[in-house]
């Protein structure tokens, strides 16, 4: 190595470095047993592919600069251009590599499979028995987290905890849109979906802050869709509940139809009440009073169906949580379809639905239009 | 009159003129640069009097040539729009940190990413690559055209009126804030009311007709118009990548034309095919989105892996290493693209076993893709490499494309996906190969075609400059994006929150600036070239040594490619030709039977414009009308009688005198 090739090196080490020290690859390094193990299939998988990679690239500059027209010492043979032995090899190479990524990834994806219940809290040690998994149900708003706590009865807006090396089980659903839920320092990522339940299992084994956001893309609000995860220990998890039903207000279906419109960087909310059977009617697209739940649609259909009749639950199946039904029946102004540009005065209704206005659907008083409680918390 | 509300709505349907995003400064000054170009090219063609050469030679031409050229012009057109698209979105996330906006609001931002996907793969890469196939299919088969002439101006056609209903939305309404695929129920009339939507939709479905006839006539003119003695076995291996292209795209597009009419059944008349309720089910739209989408990406790569065999082993003066296993290669991956689509959204809830298989599927992808990089490297070995800048972009390529399939696999890897999932981590895989793979691919067919198409080669100085600058600038954009992806950072943010992420968007905003000195070190290229254009004349028609017939005709070709059709013997017909003393026929030439220009591919994509205009707008009116004058048009086409004719036996052999005489001149 000449000394400016070296000087160079030295140089772009010193330029990388300091950026390196700086970044925190949580990906790589984070603080729960599932993540840590999807961390490690990164690293097996890359160093399996290296392999390979590495020669390849080293042939190809080396191929390159060994015969180049000017190297007129290399060996130039215009009609080679076939060889069983060699053909074999390149085939085989990559299959061999591919046959044990392939075991790898088999495997990996059964015992990974967030649907599947934990059985370890980390590399060395098995689930206590007895222990019983933290469940929280999670649903993506536009756009907040709203977190339940059934165990406890409380829920909570754009902030979680859990004590560490408990197993948790996540319930996951949206209101609206897909959503993706990601706490890269616990576990990948799981999307959320509207009317639909995915569930995520996972342990985190160590304290600490860590970030929890929306990992597909879900409207304008959706770059401050994010939330702290806290990891503490028990005792620090008993004073987090105890805070969240000192502190907390009653979250019912008008509290949560209020909560589930649009809006952005929304502040952290507790709940010291949740009514009993929220969350299964979110899941349920029933929310709303009036509506017919989809579990009770399957049920009909289960048992054969409504036939002609089911016609007449149509309007109570339908799901409008932007509720432009609002629009078309006649209150307020129509706004000009397609209009939807900042001057014209009206928000792009699909940024923000309406925030004043309430919601004229049957069932629902009109007449209470203060503020709910949940909105004054200012925790 | 206009006072009339329901007038007015019936004339201009939900367009008024709050649709005109005036308040927009960004637009506006866009608008005004458009404009000002546009009106200072049209006093050049109408002070040139180039109208008539304009309508007679180009719009009307049914010259598989012209119209590949003609493709090409649209996909720079296109680029150097997604491009400023990429840049905005650069400069936005390298400044909007510590509790700033930056200057793109999410409501412009999230039409910025949207268009900018959509216009790189719709508008700038299916255009260059079918350019391509258009331009080189037939002369490296023989052919004197493709299968259907007229055909090929109305897809060329249409898919240009797919581009301008997407530019229009720039400055009418406003463009889908929904990522380049628009997963309902986020695209949905519900969450998307607006007219964004709308012009994706029809954007697509207007450029997917396009698509799939060329896709139909570039197949037929494999199979049918191959040169007397070309066998399957015998094809160039660009034709070989060309025909599994287009098998792919005749296999797939309907799949994204089907799917879009669903979408736009929800949306227009209220069915419920990917709604939340009633019984919709929004993840058969990502199922069937991605069984279109990744044979796709497949469209794309594979005829810039048959440019790279074409190009390393003309540059390395050596027969193409493992010609069969390239083609079996090629054939695996073509079949194999239909059986990975689940690996784009595995965090959507398969099961374990349904999402390992897929997993594997995408991992034995690699295998034919290895071998293909493998027998590049073993063309490369033992011969003798002139590096023209036709080459430089192929070393570059298999560097840059091998770390993008190691991300791939990576990402391959469910467990593995589960963290790197959307995140920024996928951002840079797939510019990583579609950058390096694609992308470095067309560049380098550009400058390995450009003295084919025009007689001319490309000013190798500014090529190379656009090399380095793209290939450096490459992995400044994109290795930052792989450590922030790590980092847990997702794609589609418009702001951030912290601020340690800062440096490396900056790193990434300087890389991309890079890569514009590298688009505009191409374009002073094209102007640098012609100013230079006697200097670097080729009347061999032969520059590089080539080794595919394309490179037997002079350049730029004849309108009719060959005199006579010339017969194959072996792989690397010309190569072969040249190497048995092959004498050119200087006599006995006869009248040519050749395809006659028509205008109306142009008339019926304009009227396609409109009536996607229409539907878009909700002008039934406009759409009731555009849709009769298109239907009467097609009709009034059929009884054209006049659609081909004879060169006479005079031109053929005065084109070809001067074709001696110049040959004559190089011995």
């Amino acid at each position: 190595m000449s000394p400016i090739v070296r000087r160079l090196c030295q140089l772009s080490l010193f330029l990388i470095l300091p950026l390196m020290s700086g970044c925190d690859l949580v990906v790589m390094s984070p603080s729960g047993d599932i993540a840590q193990q999807q961390a490690d299939l990164i690293v097996v998988s890359t160093v399996l592919m290296l392999l390979i990679i590495v020669p390849v690239l080293f042939l190809t500059l080396y191929f390159a600069w060994h015969y180049r027209h000017s190297n007129t010492k290399a060996k130039y043979d215009p009609e080679w251009h076939h060889s069983t032995r060699l053909e074999v090899v390149i085939w085989a190479a990559p299959l061999a590599i591919i046959i044990a990524l392939g075991a790898i990834t088999w495997i990996s994806t059964h015992k990974l499979d967030p649907f599947r219940p934990l059985d370890r809290i980390d590399a060395e040690r098995t689930i206590p028995e007895g222990t019983k998994p933290l469940e929280v149900e999670v649903v993506a708003l536009d756009w907040k987290w709203l977190f339940f706590y059934p165990e406890y009865g409380i829920a909570t807006v754009n902030e979680m905890a859990a004590p560490i090396d408990r197993p948790i089980t996540f319930k996951i659903t949206s209101s609206s849109v897909m959503n993706s839920f990601y706490v890269p320092a616990l576990a990948g990522m799981i999307y959320a979906m509207p009317g639909m339940e995915t569930k995520l299992h996972a342990v985190i084994n160590k304290e600490g802050v860590f970030d929890g956001f929306s990992s597909n893309y879900s409207g304008a609000g959706f770059s401050h869709m994010r939330f702290k995860f806290h990891s503490v220990n028990q005792e620090g998890f008993d004073g987090w509940i105890a805070r969240v039903k000192q502190n907390g207000t009653a979250l019912n279906q008008d509290t949560y139809l209020k909560l589930e419109k649009p809006s952005e960087r929304e502040p952290v909310r507790y709940y010291a009440t949740v009514q009993q059977d929220l969350y299964q009617r979110v899941l349920n697209m029933c929310a709303e009073t009036g509506r017919m739940c989809m579990s009770e649609m399957m049920h009909i259909d289960m048992m054969g169906g409504g036939g002609v009749e089911s016609h007449e639950n149509r309007d109570k199946l339908r799901y409008d949580n932007r509720h432009m039904e609002h629009y078309s029946a006649g209150h307020g102004p129509v706004p000009a379809l397609g209009a939807t540009v900042p001057a014209s005065g009206e928000p792009a209704k699909s940024d923000a639905a309406p925030h004043e206005g309430g919601h004229s659907m049957s069932g629902m008083n009109h007449d209470s239009e203060g503020p709910a409680p949940a909105q004054l918390n200012k925790n | 009159m206009f006072s009339d509300p329901d007038l007015l709505k019936f004339i201009f349907g939900r367009l008024t003129l709050e649709s005109i995003p005036y308040h927009e400064p960004i637009l506006v000054a866009t608008f005004c640069g458009v404009a000002l170009g546009g009106i200072a090219l049209m006093c050049l063609l109408t002070y040139m009097k180039w109208w008539g050469p304009l309508w007679h030679d180009w719009i009307t031409s049914i010259d598989h040539k012209k119209i590949g050229i003609m493709y090409i012009i649209l996909a720079i057109v296109m680029l150097l729009r997604g491009f400023s698209d990429a840049i905005m979105m650069r400069i936005q996330q390298a400044i909007a940190f510590n509790g700033s906006e930056g200057y793109l609001p999410p409501h412009h931002y999230d039409q910025v990413f949207t268009a900018h996907g959509v216009i790189m793969i719709f508008f700038v890469a299916m255009p260059f690559v079918t350019g391509f196939m258009n331009f080189v299919v037939p002369l490296q088969i023989g052919a004197r055209d493709v299968s259907f002439p007229f055909l090929n101006n109305f897809s060329f056609w249409m898919t240009t009126a797919g581009a301008i209903i997407v530019m229009i939305s720039l400055f009418v309404g406003e463009f889908a804030r929904t990522g380049w695929l628009a997963y309902p129920p986020l695209s949905g009339a519900d969450y998307s009311p607006g007219v964004g939507v709308d012009y994706y939709i029809w954007g697509l479905q207007v450029a997917g007709v396009g698509t799939t006839l060329s896709g139909i006539n570039l197949i037929a003119t494999i199979v049918k118009m191959r040169a007397p003695g070309m066998s399957f076995m015998k094809m160039p291996v660009f034709t070989w990548t060309s025909l599994c292209t287009n098998i792919l795209i005749v296999a797939t597009f309907p799949i994204l034309t089907a799917t879009l009419v669903l979408l736009s059944l929800d949306r227009y008349v209220g069915t419920n095919f990917f709604t939340n309720d009633l019984g919709g089910n929004p993840m058969m739209y990502i199922n069937l989105i991605w069984i279109w989408g990744h044979p796709e990406v497949y469209i794309l790569v594979l005829p810039a892996f048959g440019i790279f065999s074409e190009v390393v082993a003309t540059f390395s003066g050596k027969r193409l290493f493992g010609y069969a296993s390239m083609v079996y290669a090629t054939c695996a991956i073509m079949i194999l693209s239909y059986l990975v689509w689940l690996h784009h959204f595995f965090t959507m809830g398969s099961g374990a076993s349904v999402n390992a298989f897929f997993g594997i599927t995408t991992m034995i992808i690699s295998i034919p893709t290895g071998a293909k990089i493998f027998n590049w490297l073993f063309t490369i070995y033992r011969g003798r490499v002139r590096y023209e800048v036709p080459m430089l972009w192929t070393i570059g390529f298999m560097i840059t494309f091998v770390i993008g399939g190691m991300t791939g696999v990576m990402l391959a890897v469910p467990p593995a996906d589960f963290v790197l999932h959307n995140s920024l981590f996928l951002v840079a895989h797939f510019h990583n190969v579609i950058i390096g793979g694609v992308l470095f691919g067309l560049m380098a067919g550009v400058t390995y075609w450009f003295p084919k198409a025009f007689g001319y080669k490309l000013d190798p100085f500014w090529g190379k400059m656009s090399f380095w600058f793209w290939f450096i600038g490459f992995y400044f954009a994109f290795m930052p994006l792989y450590v922030l992806g790590l980092m847990g950072v997702t794609r589609r943010m418009s702001q951030f929150e912290d601020p340690s992420l800062q440096i490396w968007f900056i790193i990434a905003a300087v890389g991309a600036g890079m890569i514009a000195i590298g688009i505009l070190s191409f374009i002073i290229q094209l102007v640098v070239s012609y100013i230079k254009r006697e200097e670097l004349k080729d009347e061999t028609g032969d520059p590089w040594h080539g080794r595919t017939l394309e490179w037997s005709t002079s350049s730029p070709p004849p309108d009719y490619n060959f005199a006579f059709t010339p017969v194959v013997h072996d792989h690397d017909s010309w190569y072969d030709m040249k190497n048995r003393g092959y004498a050119r026929p200087l006599q006995g030439f006869k009248p040519i039977h050749m395809p006659k220009n028509t205008g109306t591919g142009a008339i019926l994509a304009a009227l396609n414009v409109v009536l996607a205009f229409g539907l878009i707008w909700y002008i039934w009116w406009l759409v009731a009308v555009s849709f009769i004058a298109i239907i009467a048009v097609a009709i009034g086409h059929t009884f054209n009688y006049k659609r081909d004719f004879y060169i006479p036996v005079e031109t053929v052999s005065a084109e070809e005198a001067k074709r001696t005489e110049l040959l004559a001149k190089q011995v």
